[in-house]
């Protein structure tokens, strides 16, 4: 089990075949009170770069952007009823989408924890 | 505006309460505390809380006849305002637009005005140029700092039993903690409250005499507009504009009837024809029925898919549990209880047109 970094400040915990995506607490903590998350149905396909979702602040809206290219395969539905958690455990509970990795050769391009933290300072 | 933003005289307060600062209309003024933006809202609906709104800009007007004058330029009827009273009102321009909104206070000697912060440049001189044998002071050594909530008559009476007397858009001169201060019933929030006019060496200090209160907590520019928005009270620049008209911004009710009936005021013709024969889109409330907040810019449209206007303000309400939205639309389509769709991302999302306000206004008649 690894945990990448992307520059758009999500994680991703790879495990075998399939990963877990996030948002880091960093970007929580920039994002304010979090009221609503828009996210993609299993079975989606995306690209790298793309925009694979959308949390609302009670300030503003913030697109999630696919740090890799793969598909969704399970969606974390707690978060339709309870948003907020993901100022509570974005790290933990509050995970986004579990993806299937189309080209593990792309996780090169990401950040190890000591880079990320070097990158927010 | 490519100059660094200026600073109010609360500046120094913000930083030590955690204030994230943020550049707005110019100035540098605190989005929120560490207590975060909802629970700054739900501080000022419950309790109370303390803004900076020192960055609007404080005018006195001194002269002869000051309120008719101001008659020319706004369809107020300020002849007739009451020394220690405060009327809401707005410039026009010839077209019927709106150029600004404002506040004016009949002081007894003098009449106060508060503009908006990003409008002070274009208010002063417009009073200047067309308010003959009037001088037009802008102030730079006073802070003006609101506090608001239902909790307000408690901080403020505490130190200064005077507020206790006023009632809703009454104003009055008074001693807090040794300054002089003018003191105002009426805030933005829809809550009782008081707007304050603080000289600029006490600022902090008496805020923290406020602050010092069980109830008090400060709170920023992003609690400020929900709560704005969910009392259904315009944002200018967002709801009101050059192009838009009092009577499709739903402002009917702060042009008095005198004013209405004899004109007089810059855009006239057109104000008094829509009132006349009804405005061709008004400003109204929009409740999204999902929890998707729709933001400024959001078409609006018909069940049947015609467009009927945009989105103006839009956020998620914390006192309400939602999203809430104001926007224009098609007079034939302004009625509550009409069904819309929002186009969210590409993607319809039901809504309906309601009264506002989304949250019961709370004055102190």
């Amino acid at each position: 089990m690894a945990t990448y970094y992307s520059e758009e400040h999500e994680w991703i915990t790879v495990e075998g075949d399939v990963a877990t995506l996030g948002i880091t607490q960093h970007a929580a903590d920039q994002l304010g009170e979090v009221v609503f998350v828009e996210q993609r149905e299993a079975g989606e396909e995306f690209e790298k770069g793309g925009e694979i979702g959308v949390i609302e602040s009670v300030k503003a809206a913030s697109e999630i952007y696919a740090p890799l290219d793969g598909e969704v395969v399970e969606v974390n539905d707690a978060l339709a009823d309870n948003p907020g958690a993901l100022n509570e455990s974005p790290e933990g509970d509050a995970w986004i989408y579990k993806i299937k990795i189309s080209d593990a050769s792309q996780l090169d391009d990401l950040m190890d924890l000591d880079g990320y933290k070097a990158l927010i300072g | 505006m490519t100059d660094a933003p200026k600073r109010t005289p609360l500046y120094d307060l913000h930083v030590e309460l955690g204030g994230k600062m943020v550049d707005f209309a110019g100035w540098e003024m605190p989005v929120q505390y560490p207590m975060g933006i909802m629970g700054e809202h739900k501080q000022c609906r419950e309790k109370a809380a303390l803004f900076d709104v020192s960055h609007m800009g404080q005018v006195i007007l001194r002269g002869e006849n000051v309120g008719e004058k101001l008659e020319t330029l706004c369809p107020q009827a300020y002849a007739g305002l009451k020394e220690g009273k405060a009327r809401y009102g707005f410039f026009t321009n010839e077209d019927g637009g709106i150029m600004d909104d404002l506040i004016v206070s009949n002081a007894g000697d003098h009449y106060f005005v508060v503009v908006n912060a990003a409008l002070r440049h274009q208010d002063i001189p417009h009073m200047q140029a067309n308010l003959d044998g009037v001088e037009v002071t802008e102030i730079f050594d006073r802070a003006l700092v609101a506090v608001q909530g239902p909790k307000a008559e408690e901080v403020v009476g505490a130190l200064c039993p005077a507020a206790r007397e006023l009632k809703f858009m009454e104003t009055t001169v008074a001693d807090i903690g040794g300054a002089e201060c003018r003191i105002s019933r009426l805030g933005y929030t829809g809550e009782d409250g008081y707007e304050i006019s603080i000289p600029e060496a006490d600022a902090i200090r008496i805020s923290k005499l406020f602050l010092a209160h069980d109830d008090c907590e400060p709170a920023g520019l992003g609690a400020r507009d929900s709560l704005r928005l969910e009392a259904g009270l315009c944002l200018y620049g967002n709801d009101i504009d050059q192009s838009t008209s009092p009577v499709e911004a739903s402002l009917g009710w702060a042009m008095q009837k005198r004013r209405k009936e004899e004109g007089g005021f810059p855009g006239a013709a057109r104000i008094q024809k829509e009132l006349a024969e009804g405005p061709s889109k008004k400003l109204v409330g929009i409740k999204p029925a999902g929890r998707a907040p729709a933001r400024q810019g959001v078409e609006i449209q018909s069940e049947g898919g015609d467009t009927l206007g945009a989105i103006t303000s839009g956020s998620f309400g914390p006192t309400v549990g939602g999203p809430v939205a104001m926007g224009y639309v098609a007079a034939d389509h302004a009625a509550p209880g009409t069904k819309v769709n929002l186009l969210i991302r590409g993607k319809a999302q039901p809504a309906e047109v309601v009264a506002l306000p989304f949250v019961t206004q709370n004055y102190k008649r």
